[in-house]
């Protein structure tokens, strides 16, 4: 079945439509609410309810405003944040880190192999530059705006644009050169 | 007909991908992508780089789809029913289409109405939360400015106290307001003291030497300007500030003596 018919059944409320769409995108949203997070148990909690409000709102979600893993990637992002903002956070400002791919990259070889193994994501990122990942991190996986990243990074609204689009450009090289 | 390369080059599918473009922005490129096959190829590349990243910087966890299944709330399967020829049954029909409508009517308002007590749940935490920092600062300068005037007191003497043998790089400063009996020890230029240990200030008489306790430096480590206010009704020639076992002792323990000043007359 294509996507969109996956998509449409799935807002009719069919069941085993939104378990096809859960197999395609589980993994990738709990990952991405665990670099938020950083607690695999919390992460997956989180998760469960993400997917468990997409289901309540899959009226809601509008293909002619953005890709389904778009929107998703959005809910997804706001519940961890939210999280990390309701606890033991109250009283310093909310700082979304942005160092969970460098940090990968750059932890030593032995310690990887206690948790997950990084040698795929390495190859992946490996020949980005740091100021690359650090962006990716931020747009895809942290929910910063063009407008926050470029007050971050300390650049133009528009160079985050054209940074980001040669950033994304050689992750897919690196991709098909894996 | 749009120049499609330009557009792609551009980044704004990219910034798609993230949902980081305004809704206006993301109408358009949903509208190109239709129109234009590279534009949505180049759309799904885009997506497979990032799925594919975040797959990695997963640790490969996912709840159970059946635990998730059974936490979902019920589709409408009855929601099929003929309709009948009669009068009678079309106006229950009617009469169902409208329950129905007032059901998601309801539900998006409950949706909508949950998102922004969410959000001003929010919004009013972030408020407390700098409310509480203003207090703070407005506090901590109150404080500055009271010590400020309090040691520019035209009857404050000040007296440098100077590292002595057991610690030369240490230093302090005494404001004396001797009609007011105050006395201010700034010891920012002294060391932590050691677990179970504290300073103790002394006034000196000096012919013949006798030391007067003026009182202890308490809470060094977690006091944050490093200023600390006594009381000195004493005729004082000196001070000096040695260090002492927690309580203070009742006479100074000379060879810890850290530092030493004259009150000039």
């Amino acid at each position: 079945m294509r996507l969109e018919e996956l998509i449409s059944q799935f807002q009719k409320k069919d069941k085993k439509a939104f378990g096809k769409l859960y197999e395609m995108y589980a993994v990738n949203i709990c990952g991405v609410i665990n670099t938020i997070v950083r607690n695999e148990a919390r992460a997956e909690e989180i998760c469960h309810d993400v997917f468990i409000k997409v289901w309540d709102n899959a009226d809601r979600y509008d293909p002619s405003k953005g890709r389904f893993f778009t929107w998703i990637l959005n809910i997804a992002r706001n519940a961890a944040i939210d999280e990390l903002r309701s606890k033991s956070h109250k009283r310093e400002k909310l700082n979304l880190s942005t160092d969970f791919f460098v940090g990968i990259l750059e932890r030593p070889e032995e310690d990887d192999k206690r948790d997950f193994d990084s040698t795929r994501l390495k190859k992946m990122l490996g020949k980005l530059k740091k100021k690359c990942i650090e962006l990716i991190e931020m747009l895809y996986f942290r929910g910063y705006t063009q407008q926050d990243a470029s007050e971050v990074l300390q650049i133009p609204v528009g160079t985050v644009k054209t940074r980001n689009r040669n950033c994304i450009s050689q992750l897919r090289k690196n991709m098909s050169a894996s | 007909m749009i120049d499609v390369k330009a557009y792609i080059e551009s980044g704004i599918l990219e910034l798609y991908v993230a949902g980081q473009l305004s809704e206006e922005q993301n109408l358009e490129v949903a509208r190109y992508a239709q129109e234009y096959p590279e534009i949505k190829a180049e759309i799904i590349e885009i997506e497979k780089a990032i799925l594919a990243l975040s797959r990695e910087a997963a640790p490969g966890f996912k709840p159970s789809f059946d635990k998730i299944s059974q936490s979902l709330s019920e589709g409408d399967d009855n929601n099929v029913r003929s309709i009948g020829g009669s009068r009678i049954l079309r106006r229950e029909y009617l009469g169902w289409a409208a329950s129905f409508l007032l059901a998601i009517g309801t539900t998006y308002l409950y949706f909508q109405n949950r998102e922004l007590s969410d959000r001003v749940k929010g919004a009013e935490t972030e408020i407390l939360m700098m409310e509480e920092q203003i207090a703070e600062a407005e506090n901590s300068l109150e404080n500055s400015e009271r010590l400020l005037n309090t040691i520019r007191d035209k009857n404050v003497v000040v007296v440098a106290l100077g590292g002595q043998t057991v610690s030369p790089e240490s230093y302090a400063k005494a404001y004396w307001n001797k009609e007011e009996s105050q006395l201010f020890i700034d010891a920012k230029g002294l060391p932590e003291p050691p677990e179970g240990m504290t300073y103790q200030v002394w006034s000196l008489k000096l012919d013949p030497l006798s030391p007067t306790s003026v009182g202890l430096l308490e809470d060094f480590a977690n006091d944050d300007n490093g200023i600390f206010a006594l009381s000195n009704p004493n005729d004082s020639q000196a001070f000096g500030i040695t260090l002492e076992p927690e309580g203070g002792s009742e006479f100074p323990t000379l060879e810890q003596l850290y530092v030493l000043g004259k009150v000039s007359s």
